[in-house]
């Protein structure tokens, strides 16, 4: 019967496996001296640094900080603390100036007062996910609460959307542009933080957090990320954190914004679908009604269907053999 | 061919397929199972019989039922008590 122990992983055996491969990978297949990462104070990037620590020492890893006027102050105080923790040299990038100047705020805060002209600089916002969990299409609600606490909800129309979506997404792609800043100037690797559940399910901005030289957690369920930082003893606010996405100033939890399910649920439907149990079976396991579950695997293939596109190099009219 | 089914095809074609070879769909055809259209296209039709035809969309009636073929369409649209374009 379909429980979450499928999920078990070896911790030891694991962090061994990747680091081993993490060695082999950057030296002899990337040519590379170390690795930066950005370091969110997530439970992946933090995964991911102590990772890079035990495989390749301290001195050879480079975080980075990279705090917006939307993210929150307690990402910044636990990425430095797993940086210290770990003694990964690290540097602290604010990207609000950046984001601020190549129009970011300007063009959302543009698209939202569309729909709330009422909208201002004191007001917070988020997007949240409708539809899919349900049977229904996929569609997004814009909410907005007003200094005095009050919120709102509607649905985005198509435009404001996109123009939400795309702005919200210089934050990543600037983040990017400072991770390979500091990987050319020390000739270091980017490793990319995404877990299974977001590498699947195309949760990831291309060309921003989807860019990467290296993956090393990609094929982990968040339920095994999360349980590899418990056992290389990261601190407890990042074993037990819930993922959120840290980009609107609402906060927003992933579940909210783009995937059906919370991710312990959702991770153990992702590998159900993966190992073909009929939708009756996870029913059971998650406590849904099986038309529900239905619908949860009808809406991880539409998430990779409409987000194949990010995983794929750029389209070539006819294949260049000698590059590749 | 109704002229909300006729319509909706040539905003498809123009918007969706874009003079490509695109697969070719019947009106009971399924336009996410022919991978004619895919999340943020519905969200791109949606907008589109919006303003086409003035009516609001609500939220519990995007479905795949009433909006993932042709046929479903014009059903829908019916339903809400429309039958020509207001617009070109």
């Amino acid at each position: 019967m379909l429980n979450p122990s499928v999920l078990d992983i070896d911790c030891a055996a694991e962090t061994e496996r990747i680091c081993r491969w993490m060695v082999q990978t950057v030296g002899q297949q990337l040519h590379k001296r170390g690795v930066v990462l950005g370091l969110s104070g997530g439970v992946d990037s933090s995964v991911c640094g102590a990772l890079a620590v035990r495989a390749f020492g301290p001195k050879k890893v480079f975080g980075l900080l990279m705090p917006e006027q939307d993210s929150s102050a307690a990402s910044e105080t636990l990425g430095a603390r797993v940086a210290q923790q770990w003694g990964i040299a690290h540097h602290l990038e604010n990207i609000a100036p950046t984001l601020q100047a190549i129009g970011c705020y300007r063009w959302r805060d543009e698209a939202i007062r569309a729909l709330v002209p009422d909208y201002a600089d004191d007001w917070k916002s988020k997007i949240v996910i409708k539809g899919g969990r349900d049977g229904g299409l996929n569609h997004f609600h814009l909410v907005v609460q007003s200094p005095e606490g009050e919120t709102s909800e509607r649905r985005l129309p198509i435009r404001e959307y996109l123009q939400v979506v795309s702005a919200t997404n210089f934050k990543q792609r600037v983040r990017k542009t400072v991770e390979y800043f500091h990987a050319d100037r020390l000739n270091y690797a980017v490793i990319g933080t995404p877990n299974r559940l977001e590498y699947d399910q195309g949760f990831f901005v291309k060309n921003g957090d989807g860019a990467a030289d290296l993956k090393p957690i990609a094929h982990l369920y968040k339920t095994q990320v999360y349980a590899l930082a418990r056992h290389l003893g990261l601190p407890d606010e990042v074993c037990n954190a819930m993922p959120t996405t840290d980009t609107y100033s609402l906060q927003q939890g992933q579940d909210e914004f783009y995937f059906a399910l919370p991710y312990d649920r959702m991770d153990l439907a992702l590998w159900a679908h993966n190992h073909a149990v009929p939708a009756a079976e996870l029913a059971t396991a998650l406590g849904l009604t099986e038309a529900q579950a239905g619908f949860v695997y009808a809406d991880i293939e539409a998430k990779r269907r409409g987000t194949r596109y990010l995983h794929a190099a750029p389209v070539l009219v006819e294949p260049v053999p000698e590059v590749q | 061919m109704s002229a909300i089914k006729s319509t909706v095809r040539a905003y498809i074609l123009e918007n969706f397929i874009m003079g490509g070879d695109g697969p070719a769909f019947t009106d009971s055809d399924s336009f996410m199972e022919l991978h004619v259209i895919d999340s943020t296209g519905f969200l791109e039709l949606v907008t589109f019989l919006e303003e086409t035809w003035n009516v609001v969309v609500e939220d519990a009636e995007m479905t795949p039922e009433n909006l993932d073929s042709l046929d479903g369409i014009e059903a829908y649209l019916r339903s809400k008590a429309v039958a020509m374009p207001c617009a070109a």
